[in-house]
């Protein structure tokens, strides 16, 4: 198989993804638009690893160190252990401030015009929380 | 071995179908407004890899790929985006407003990679013949032998994951302070 | 005979074990429930002790309108139960009947793809209860995601154990390297990996987020006909494909006490069966666990074991080369 295919396969992915990250508003649809990269970079190293430990072989008959899938083996569970953290934080982000909306979240923002108050939650218009029913849909 | 651009072998052709669909599945996923389906074409995009990583005869990724990726992240994204109370239908604040940027931004950048990288591989092809690099025993051979190391350190940092999120995620008492809470 | 036309019979004939397997179970739950509560159960359906009550069942799902709610997501809702249901299917491909090359098709990474396409299951009724767009459903949903992913953490480290025992991920090189005192040495692995599939399948007593009493159906209230018969038949399929995973991981597959290698296919399926009879009985002897008993036992009961398990596998490999 021609290399071109996986590789091309993985940058055209892997910018599907730059697209998300920058383009999505929803802190959990960033994180899927992180996972996107991710994959991208494991095609890229398991078909990089397919290549070269059988062009290696021929060279050198006894090398057995699959880097490819290994570094691919361990992006797969960093990548497990980062969406975990991160859906924690992002829920208990969604706790405190009502909303998962990555640009609302604008406490360490300069300000600007300076009159708004530092109540982030009253500048973005978000209910304070607390208020009303923001009942959890904790199972 | 003959091999030319114009006579694709039946790996490469299956390759490049599976590529579409997972390709479409991640645009589409990266575009729609409906939260939920975002993550069920996530789904389909990393299937589409699962079955990629096939092809390249990456066999035991290809499961771990399906068991971690599809069968434990797309389910937390599932779980945070209900408990996030993703509605049911178009979400108006799934899209930031610097869409454009953005897409200009991922054009350039898919535009640069595929230029590069086509122009340095022009002329690789990969073997697939002969005895799988990918099965459970050559993989779990070399991890063993030459990955012990970093192997531990990863396992240090999931019981770090594993301790950080349970403690990120546990509701405040009363007397550590309200901050709204009920 | 020519290579297509041999994975071609395979896949018909594990179709058709698909197909009718899990509704021996079904039926068999019926009498047995019954018997053991002092009635008949059906009787009427087919004439003879009514054993074609579950075709009758199949015929009344078919012909029952297909509703789908309104405020509902009709295509995740329509697709939820195909994908709770093909995964089985999957399985149950690479589970071997008798030595040799009595299976669907043999995988080499034959314990680790049998789980790691069970847990796509889970999305199926994570979907389903999400897209139906009704509280209990949505709580059932996460409830039942919740359960298994939890559960799906001892089947793997049980069935690592036994793997390393065998010296190989693949499913029929397990069973044909089994020893009789493979037994006691994994019996803890199997009563976890027989515990943790139970509540896999949302069986009593792990049947909390499905219970009528609790949760209405859990994540499959809305479901009706031919989409709900699909839910039920899942239920069943994954009792065979468990009843099937266990015997051929820890009681020895196609190992049997006479009739060589040509009788492997009686063996398997006499075990399976016996599995089946224990998974109906349990339905019917315990009282349902509560959602935080069931977390509590999975996290802090299974998972040690399992790992001893691990750990003791290890020591013995090590020590009785």
């Amino acid at each position: 198989m021609h290399l071109a295919y996986p590789v091309v396969l993985s940058a055209l992915l892997f910018c599907t993804g730059v697209y998300g990250v920058l383009a999505r508003r929803n802190a959990i649809l960033v994180l899927m638009s992180v996972e996107l990269m991710l994959n991208a970079v494991n095609l890229n190293l398991v078909a990089f690893d397919a290549w070269l430990s059988r062009a290696a072989q021929a060279a050198f008959p006894h090398d057995g160190l699959h880097s490819g899938q290994a570094l691919t083996l361990f992006t797969i569970a960093i990548a497990a252990a980062e969406i975990g953290i991160g859906l924690a934080i992002v829920l208990a982000v969604y706790r405190n401030r009502g909303t998962a909306d990555v640009d609302r979240l604008r406490d360490t923002a300069e300000d600007r015009g300076g009159s708004d108050g530092t109540d982030a939650t009253a500048r973005a218009g978000v209910p304070a929380p607390g208020s009303g029913e923001k009942a959890e849909a904790s199972a | 071995m003959s091999h030319g651009f114009l006579s694709p072998t039946g790996v490469e052709i299956t390759f490049v179908l599976v590529g579409l669909v997972t390709l479409g599945a991640a645009v589409v996923s990266v575009t729609t407004r409906q939260l939920v389906h975002a993550a069920l074409w996530l789904v389909v995009a990393l299937g589409g890899l699962a079955v990629e990583y096939l092809l390249l005869t990456a066999e035991f990724i290809a499961w771990v790929q399906v068991l971690i990726y599809v069968g434990s992240v797309v389910v937390l994204l599932l779980f945070g985006l209900m408990l996030t109370r993703a509605p049911i239908g178009r979400s108006p604040d799934a899209d930031s407003g610097n869409r454009g940027v953005a897409l200009g931004v991922a054009v350039a950048a898919a535009v640069a990679l595929v230029w590069v990288v086509v122009d340095a591989f022009r002329t690789t092809w990969i073997d697939l013949d002969g005895a799988s690099a990918g099965t459970t025993e050559v993989t779990g051979a070399s991890l063993f032998q030459h990955w012990v190391l970093p192997f531990e350190a990863l396992s240090v940092l999931l019981l770090a994951a594993l301790v950080g999120a349970i403690v990120l995620s546990r509701k405040r008492n009363a007397d550590s302070g309200e901050g709204g809470e009920r | 005979m020519t290579d297509a036309l041999d994975v071609t019979l395979r896949l018909l004939a594990v179709l058709a074990a698909f197909l009718v397997l899990p509704l021996v179970v079904g039926q068999t739950e019926h009498k047995v429930m019954a018997h053991m509560q002092g009635r008949l159960g059906p009787m009427y359906a087919g004439g003879f002790h009514g054993w074609a009550q579950l075709v009758a069942d199949g015929v009344k799902f078919v012909q029952k309108e297909d509703v789908v709610p309104a405020g509902a997501d009709r295509r995740v809702f329509q697709l939820a139960p195909a994908v709770a249901l093909l995964p089985y299917l999957l399985v149950l491909l690479v589970i071997p009947l008798g030595p040799g090359d009595a299976v669907g098709q043999a995988i080499d990474a034959g314990v680790f793809f049998a789980l790691a396409v069970m847990g796509v299951g889970v999305l199926g009724s994570l979907m389903a209860g999400w897209a139906s767009a009704n509280k209990y459903s949505l709580l059932g949903g996460l409830r039942t995601a919740a359960q298994l992913l939890s559960y799906e953490l001892p089947m793997l480290l049980a069935a690592a154990s036994v793997a390393m025992a065998a010296g190989t991920v693949s499913l029929t090189g397990i069973a044909g390297a089994f020893q009789w005192w493979w037994l006691p040495w994994q019996l803890v692995g199997a009563v976890v990996f027989f515990v943790a599939g139970l509540a896999e399948l949302q069986r009593p007593p792990f049947d909390m987020p499905v219970a009528d009493s609790e949760i209405i159906f859990g994540a499959y209230t809305e479901y009706t006909g031919l989409r709900f018969a699909f839910f039920l038949l899942a239920e069943y399929a994954g009792i065979v494909v468990l009843c099937g995973l266990t015997t051929v991981l820890f009681l020895g597959g196609w190992h049997g006490p006479f009739g060589g290698d040509d009788l492997g296919w009686f063996w398997t399926l006499l075990k399976t069966a016996v599995l089946a009879f224990v998974v109906i009985w349990l339905r019917v002897t315990y009282p349902r666990l509560r959602e935080d008993q069931l977390q509590k036992l999975s996290w802090t009961f299974l998972v040690p074991l399992a790992l001893a398990q691990i750990a003791l596998t290890g020591v013995v490999k090590v020590v009785i080369p």
